[in-house]
């Protein structure tokens, strides 16, 4: 690709961008969110049009107009979203659109079949065509949705950011079929803002800034500060100076909590947990084990089906999500499109959100436009949002900035208790600086802290305290400054001592 | 300076007039489209009909006539306005419902029951002041609409059964107790034929012209009281919060069963408004045959008005322009083009508003807002997912 420019209304997303890749190479593009990396891919595989440069391959220039054009000219492209029908099995998710025919009506499944059992085992994957995609963990996903590109004889995979969804298990095992297929000869894109991944797996680093192509690395010659400043533009803390925290009172106590998920199973099993002022709770676990259930509980979106939640010493189990906002309770929802914000609506009305109905926002039954302007521009201002105004709906920002929408409403005023669930997931290094050190400030500042999150490294490198969720139960507690990774990892992984120890009072 | 803040002016000037190209866009290429279709019909029309020469014209003609008889003077003008009034509340009534995520079909049944409601009281006070008689009589009507929608706001906030279909029912049900209560309760003794009463003093004042009531009035009314009501109040916000976004609703704190209920309840007013006004300002009784497809009409209007009431304003408009303006078509054609033409163009500016990701695809069009927003409601609907669970 050579000198792509895309220009969107009001930004330009790429700046003359110079990219390549060769056979046998894995090269990973890095950027934040909304430097250019979609776009620039997006115009590889036929979604835009660049507005000036030139895509070459095996060095004759190509026109790509659609993802189909980009598939026949073995393009192939792994969402991070997955693209696939969950109530159809996994051949037909791969065959889909490439129906291979035995003469003019019949399908030819079993040719097929055994076609995506040969490719699966090629990276010693037992594929079972017949199974519903929807069944199968989100790791197999992903490998569906490599097999539907190697099976449409793609040279080209581009991934976009692969290990966004992945447990570190499963993340290590698509590194190694990433690496088997640098072997065969395929030519691989590796989209990702995680740093050390990209350090461990790809050949070349090619890092882009606000649609710029900042500079080329290979891994050798490189390291995290590096590319972490090369990517924002600036020198980055990557670990947050958490300093003494000092707790105060207990702010959050729960007890005996109770609480069943969407299908009646019991997901939270009895648990205790007391949060400080001024201390963040860390509460590790993989994905699943009742967090969401736990968090739901908390702010007020799920009935409990027993024990207690306490704020402040006053018994909150049964009120509303209105009301526990009134007493100082925020939240930032691990996901922000369904419950964080109202994509087609405007950042003003998202930063009244949750505060819509009181004053200045609201004038007796009327809104007052003037304020809400205000405080969205106040907003925008302080936490550095990037957008042309504050009138743009929210679905236009980067996913980086709509989480800083919603964390400048959250942590506005004085909060008693913030929970944040997975505050960071999908951000890059200079958004998950700037709300690390946010939390950090609201924590010297008096506010309680539960922090869940599915990334270890940030539970660890923020908390004060970590607890380990397994199956509902908090199975072990540590001390933040002291624990070991590994024995966290492995606490989330097989819940071991708890079983031992019984579930320890927080 | 000045030539900055002039240029600031312009440009937002400019970005105002892109915005309203956007929201106005593909609805005005839906109805030119639509004339396009009627206009193909007319002429295969004449290949049928024997014994005449093919005139490429007539098209022309009955147009030309449609225009003549709903805009070509004060009578056509008023005939016009009369026939929209109704269909801007009930546009109104369907797009509130759009706007809080719900399909109310039952905007017919709402009109029913309202213009049940106005013609019983305006048949027992039709000797009272027309100071009493009138406002009381509107006010039931209203009442009995609000009520025909408070039922399935309430049986989805409860138990989540679908608007859809209890609107659907409602409708039979109102259609039922029309026929019953004509031809029952309210009928005149002596009349051939069942039909009520007239309402008297009950009846809406004329204001402008021959036959244009207050009614008309009402309705202008009523679109700026739901304008401000969406979009100026804190309850206007929540019903498009929970419209948009459930989730978020409840995550900050509002209460989407509520506002369903509310919602429906306030759609149903003005159904029921709708429907007192064609009782109590056209028809002055009641017949069994009463007010047949405004309920209907206006689910195209609040689609072609895009839920807006100032959309929703120009839609009733066209509709009612075409309303007034068939009958002078067909005589002016001579009795060649059926009345009925303006149900086609209706029904195929609607085919086209659906079908919105073909225009845009085949005419190219850029920066026009993705579709009419109320169409996912639609298909929302029928996919499942009810707003309160």
């Amino acid at each position: 690709m050579r000198g792509i420019t895309k220009r969107y209304p009001g930004v330009l997303a790429n700046d003359s961008i110079d990219f390549d890749i060769r056979p046998g190479e894995i090269h990973a593009l890095l950027g934040e969110n909304g430097a250019g990396k979609t776009t620039l891919m997006n115009i590889l595989y036929g979604l835009a049009v660049p507005d000036a440069g030139e895509l070459l391959l095996d060095g004759q220039p190509v026109q790509i107009k659609s993802p189909h054009d980009a598939i026949r000219r073995g393009i192939s492209m792994v969402h991070q979203h997955f693209m696939l029908v969950p109530v159809l099995s996994v051949a037909d998710n791969i065959l889909l659109g490439e129906e291979p025919m035995a003469g003019p009506i019949f399908l030819d499944q079993g040719g097929a079949h055994r076609r995506i059992r040969d490719l699966g085992s090629r990276f010693g994957w037992k594929v079972d065509p017949d199974q519903k995609v929807g069944s199968l963990s989100v790791g197999w996903q992903q490998r569906v949705e490599i097999l539907k590109a190697l099976y449409r004889n793609a040279r080209i995979l581009v991934l976009d950011e692969p290990t966004a969804v992945l447990t570190p298990q499963e993340t290590a095992e698509i590194f190694s079929v990433l690496r088997s297929l640098r072997q065969e000869g395929y030519a691989i894109i590796f989209i990702s803002h995680k740093l050390y991944e990209v350090l461990e797996i790809a050949d070349r680093i090619t890092v882009i800034r606000r649609g710029k192509v900042i500079g080329t690395r290979r891994p050798a010659e490189t390291n995290e500060a590096d590319l972490a400043e090369m990517m924002v533009g600036r020198e980055v803390q990557l670990t947050v100076d958490r300093g003494e925290s000092h707790p105060g009172d207990v702010v959050l106590r729960i007890r005996g909590l109770e609480v069943k998920d969407d299908r009646g199973q019991e997901a939270v099993r009895g648990i205790d947990l007391e949060v400080k002022a001024g201390e963040i709770v860390g509460v590790a676990g993989v994905a699943g084990n009742g967090q969401d259930e736990l968090v739901e509980a908390i702010v007020g979106l799920r009935q409990p089906s027993g024990g207690h939640i306490e704020l402040d010493g006053r018994d909150m189990t049964h009120a509303g999500a209105r009301e526990r906002h009134r007493l100082g309770v925020g939240f930032v929802p691990a996901d922000r499109h369904r419950f964080g914000m109202v994509l087609s609506f405007p950042l003003t009305d998202n930063f009244i959100l949750t505060d819509y109905y009181e004053p200045p926002f609201a004038r007796g039954i009327l809104r007052n436009d003037e304020a809400i302007e205000e405080r969205a521009e106040r907003g925008i201002k302080n936490y550095d949002i990037r957008t042309p105004s504050a009138n743009v709906t929210g679905a236009t920002l980067s996913g980086g900035n709509q989480q800083k929408v919603i964390v400048a409403r959250e942590f506005e005023g004085e909060q008693r208790l913030l929970v944040l669930d997975q505050p960071t997931r999908g951000l890059d290094v200079g958004s998950i600086e700037f709300i690390h050190r946010q939390a950090i400030i609201k924590r010297n500042a008096g506010s309680a802290i539960l922090l869940v999150s599915a990334e270890l490294d940030e539970v660890l490198e923020l908390s004060d305290r970590i607890v380990v969720m397994f199956r509902g139960a908090i199975v072990a507690v540590r001390d933040g400054r002291t624990a070991d990774k590994n024995e966290i990892g492995r606490l989330m992984a097989t819940g071991a001592e708890g079983r031992e120890s019984g579930t320890p009072a927080a | 300076m000045t030539e900055k803040r002039a240029s600031q002016v312009g440009g937002r000037l400019r970005g105002m007039l892109r915005d309203l190209w956007a929201a106005a866009a593909l609805p005005l290429i839906s109805i030119v489209l639509a004339l396009i279709v009627g206009a193909v019909v007319i002429l295969a029309s004449e290949l049928i009909v024997p014994g005449r020469p093919f005139d490429v014209t007539l098209p022309l003609a009955a147009y030309s006539a449609l225009f003549t008889g709903s805009l070509g003077g004060l009578d056509p003008i008023v005939n016009t306005m009369r026939s929209a009034a109704p269909l801007v509340l009930g546009g109104l009534a369907v797009g509130l419902g759009f706007k809080a995520g719900l399909f109310n079909i039952g905007a017919q049944g709402q009109f029913l029951l309202g213009a049940l409601g106005a013609v019983t009281v305006g048949i027992a006070l039709n000797e009272a002041s027309p100071f009493i008689a009138i406002p009381l009589s509107l006010l039931a009507g209203g009442l009995f609409g609000a009520a025909w929608g408070f039922v399935p706001g309430l049986l989805k906030a409860v138990s989540g059964a679908h608007e859809v279909v209890t609107t659907i029912m409602l409708n039979y049900v109102a259609g039922s107790t029309i026929a019953w209560a004509v031809s029952g309760p309210l009928d005149q003794p002596g009349s051939p034929s069942p039909i009520t009463a007239q309402v008297g003093n009950a009846a809406l004042p004329v204001l402008i012209g021959r036959n244009g009531h207050a009614g008309i009035l009402l309705a202008l009314v009523a679109a700026v009281v739901v304008g401000w009501l969406l979009y100026r109040t804190t309850r206007g916000f929540e019903i498009r919060t929970v419209g948009a976004n459930p989730d978020a609703a409840r995550y900050a704190g509002m209460q989407p069963r509520l506002i369903v209920v509310l919602t429906m309840s306030m759609a149903g007013l003005l159904a029921g408004l709708s429907g007192s006004i064609v009782v109590l300002g056209v028809t002055h009784h009641m017949t069994a045959s009463f007010g047949t497809t405004v309920g209907f009409d206006s689910i195209a209007v609040a689609l072609l008005g895009r839920s807006n009431p100032v959309g929703i304003i120009f839609a009733a408009l066209l509709f009612g322009a075409m309303r007034a303006g068939a009958p002078l078509m067909q005589i002016q054609t001579l009795n060649l083009i059926p009345a009925e033409l303006v149900d086609v163009v209706q029904a195929t500016i609607l085919l086209f508003l659906v079908a919105h990701a073909v225009i845009r695809r085949l005419l190219h069009l850029r920066g026009v807002a993705a579709g009419v927003e109320a169409t996912d409601t639609i298909t929302k609907s029928y996919s499942g997912e009810a707003v309160t669970h």
